[in-house]
This record gives C-alpha cells, sequence and structure tokens, in this order.
C-alpha cells in the first residue's frame, strides 16, 4: 500500500476565504502576539477584516470581491 | 425528559402506546400538520435520548415503525415538492458540488432572526427564540454523528475532524450542547434535554424532523451533508450579531459565549463541511451530488419558514 493515497495538506487556502492550519499549537498574529490553539484545524483571516484578528469571522462573505 | 403533551390524535395515540406498546394496535391519522411534526418528533427521540415514561423497546417495536415510516414518507415527499418548487423547471445535477452550495447560500433571502436580535427584540423574543433553539441545540451534531459509517474514507475522515470539534475536542466542558445547556441556565431558563418541547412551532419540530430523516437513513446521507454545509455556511456572522444582540440586553456571559465560540468554530467548519465533507462525497458518489443541494435548500428553507413565523408573532416581519 502506498504511504499516503490521499491529499491531507496541513495548510489549505480557501478560495476567497481564510487559510485552514491544521495541527497548529501557537500562532503569532500581526502585532506580535502569540495566540495558543486549541482546535485540531483553525481558520486565520486572509482579508485582514476580521473583528477577532487572527482568526476569520466570516467578514470577509461581505466585502466585494474585486 | 418526560414524553410530550399531545397536539392531536395521533400525537395522543402515540404517547399512550410509547409509554406500554399493545402489539397489533393501529394508530389513528395525524389531525393536522402540527400533530404530525409532534409525532415524528416523539418517535426520533426514541433513537436520541428516549422518554423516561417510554418504554425502550419502542424505538423498534413494529406498531410504532409503521407510523414512523408513513410520517417520514410524507414528510420527504413535502420537503422534496418544496426543493422542486423552488428549482423550476428542474434542479441542476451539480458537478462543483462546493461552488454550488456557496451559490445556493448567498441566495438565500429568508428573513434572518440575528439582524432582529441584534438590533431591536426584546429580551422575552430573545427567551422565546432559545427555548425554540434548545430544541436543536440540546443536541447539536447528533443528527450528523449517525452518518459516519455511512460515508466513503475522504468525506468520513472530514467529517470527524468537524464533529471532534463540535464534540469539545475532547474536552467535555467545551461540548456544543452542553455550552449551550450552560447559556441556558445563566439566562434563567432550563437547560435540561428537550425541556421546552411542549412550547416548540412546528416549524421548529419539522427543521428538528428534517435533519433526523437526513441523520437516520442511509439512502439520504446526501441531504444529510448538504444540511449540515448549509447550517455551518450559515452560522458564523450570525453567530456574531446574536453576542451583539444578547450584549445589548444585557445578557453577556455563558449564552454569549456559546454563540461566540460559533463565530470562530464555524468560520473553519463551514469549509470542512462544503469541500472536505460533501465535495469529496459528490466526487466519489457522483449519485449523491442533488441530495446534496436538496439537504442544504432544506436547511435554508427551514430556518427561513421558522423565522417567518416567529417574526409575524412578534410583529416584527422585516
Amino acid at each position: 500500500m502506498r504511504e499516503r493515497d490521499f491529499d491531507h495538506p496541513e495548510v489549505v487556502l480557501c478560495p476567497h476565504g481564510p487559510l485552514l492550519l491544521r495541527n497548529a499549537t501557537t500562532i503569532q498574529d500581526a502585532d506580535g502576539v502569540v495566540h495558543d490553539v486549541h482546535r485540531p484545524v483553525v481558520a486565520i483571516c486572509r482579508c485582514e477584516k476580521s473583528s477577532r484578528l487572527p482568526w476569520c469571522d466570516g467578514t470577509h462573505k461581505v466585502i466585494p470581491r474585486s | 425528559m418526560r414524553l410530550p403533551k399531545p397536539r392531536g390524535g395521533l400525537s395522543e395515540w402515540l404517547v399512550a402506546h410509547l409509554a406500554a406498546p399493545v402489539a397489533g394496535e393501529v394508530a389513528p391519522q395525524a389531525d393536522c400538520w402540527e400533530d404530525a411534526c409532534l409525532s415524528l418528533w416523539t418517535l426520533h427521540e426514541l433513537s436520541y435520548r428516549g422518554f423516561e415514561d417510554a418504554d425502550d423497546r419502542a424505538e423498534w417495536a413494529p406498531s410504532v415503525l409503521t407510523v414512523r415510516h408513513d410520517l417520514e414518507t410524507a414528510l420527504e415527499e413535502r420537503l422534496r415538492s418544496r426543493w422542486l418548487a423552488s428549482t423550476q423547471p428542474a434542479p441542476d445535477v451539480p458537478t462543483d458540488v462546493p461552488g454550488a452550495l456557496e451559490a445556493l447560500v448567498a441566495a438565500d433571502d429568508g428573513p434572518s432572526l440575528a439582524d432582529h436580535v441584534r438590533r431591536r427584540a426584546d429580551g422575552e423574543q430573545v427567551l422565546e427564540l432559545l427555548r425554540q433553539r434548545s430544541i436543536y441545540h440540546l443536541k447539536e451534531s447528533d443528527p450528523s454523528a449517525w452518518v459516519v459509517p455511512r460515508l466513503p474514507v475522504r468525506a468520513k475522515a472530514a467529517l470527524m475532524e468537524l464533529q471532534y470539534d463540535e464534540y469539545g475536542d475532547g474536552d467535555p466542558n467545551r461540548l456544543h450542547s452542553h455550552l449551550f445547556a450552560r447559556g441556558m441556565e445563566a439566562v434563567g431558563l432550563r437547560p435540561e434535554y428537550g425541556a421546552y418541547v411542549d412550547d416548540a412551532l412546528p416549524e421548529t419540530l419539522e427543521m428538528n424532523n428534517a435533519g433526523s430523516l437526513f441523520g437516520l437513513h442511509r439512502r439520504l446521507r446526501g441531504a444529510a451533508m448538504g444540511h449540515l454545509a448549509a447550517f455551518e455556511m450559515t452560522s458564523s456572522l450570525p453567530s456574531r450579531k446574536m453576542v451583539q444582540g444578547l450584549d445589548r440586553l444585557g445578557l453577556a456571559g455563558p449564552m454569549a459565549a456559546y454563540y461566540d465560540e460559533h463565530v470562530e468554530a464555524d468560520a473553519i467548519h463551514e469549509h470542512l463541511a462544503a469541500r472536505d465533507i460533501c465535495g469529496t462525497l459528490a466526487e466519489d458518489e457522483p449519485d449523491q451530488a442533488a441530495d446534496i443541494l436538496f439537504g442544504a435548500f432544506t436547511c435554508l428553507d427551514g430556518e427561513s419558514r421558522f423565522a417567518s413565523a416567529l417574526l409575524a408573532a412578534w410583529g416584527a416581519e422585516s
């Protein structure tokens, strides 16, 4: 059997959406603050409009796409 | 939880029959839609947590299964006819399922209870909404859990990745249904499972019945996962509005924390559900693609009907 039959990337860029990150334990945000991670997968904001940076809160969905 | 208060001839028969099933007894027809909704909800609950005053063997008693079958058939026909009516002349079978889910959610123009809570609702209305929501939130994610053994490899792994988070990542304190129970207690409502079923609107019961129907039938696994995806895809932003509304009404604390958790969690889950669960399921089992969209529509449509009913009762139509 092959070692890996399926793609299961640790970093996933969602189209027009956040960056999904698997198996992280800490994240440093743009201000240098380090956040602990308590979930197996987190969504990191890419539009920079989230109300709870560095995490995605879905705000990108109400921003018109250029 | 105890058996609910009957709302018609069939639910009255069921409450008596479930307490002491008698082989060969034949159930009457439901008197009305509400009687049918409550009866099916009661029958489905036998497969979740059951009732203190029902015989646990009733879950698989033939006399009871016949009634459940007839009610589920009628419900599925009703849900499919709503889906077909919304997609005249005929629904497309999507090739890009995540894209089709996104388009369906984007086109949804149902009324928003979260908007009402954020801006205008009074405290009584919010408590009424929470009593209605408790019918589902106290068993949050349980209907999806039934689908796990019925999925191919990729969708199964992805559903477990999502469910693990729903069930608290191994920490019982963070289990979502437990967070909601803590919230109920904090706002002065009863946190016990099923405490408010006698107050549940038929729209609330029907929404719950649809989720249970999809979860309980392997044949409907696509609909179950589409339903889950639509739920997750419409949760993050409304949850934030719920937090703002609860704060406005001085109800910050555990109930706001429940919704706050969903802002972040569902911003993750919506991608897992749409892409890794529904997208791979449709690739591996293309015959499920149409039902994924049917399930997603049913979730959005059920919420819209529920929101319209509550807002109308409050004289707050948008």
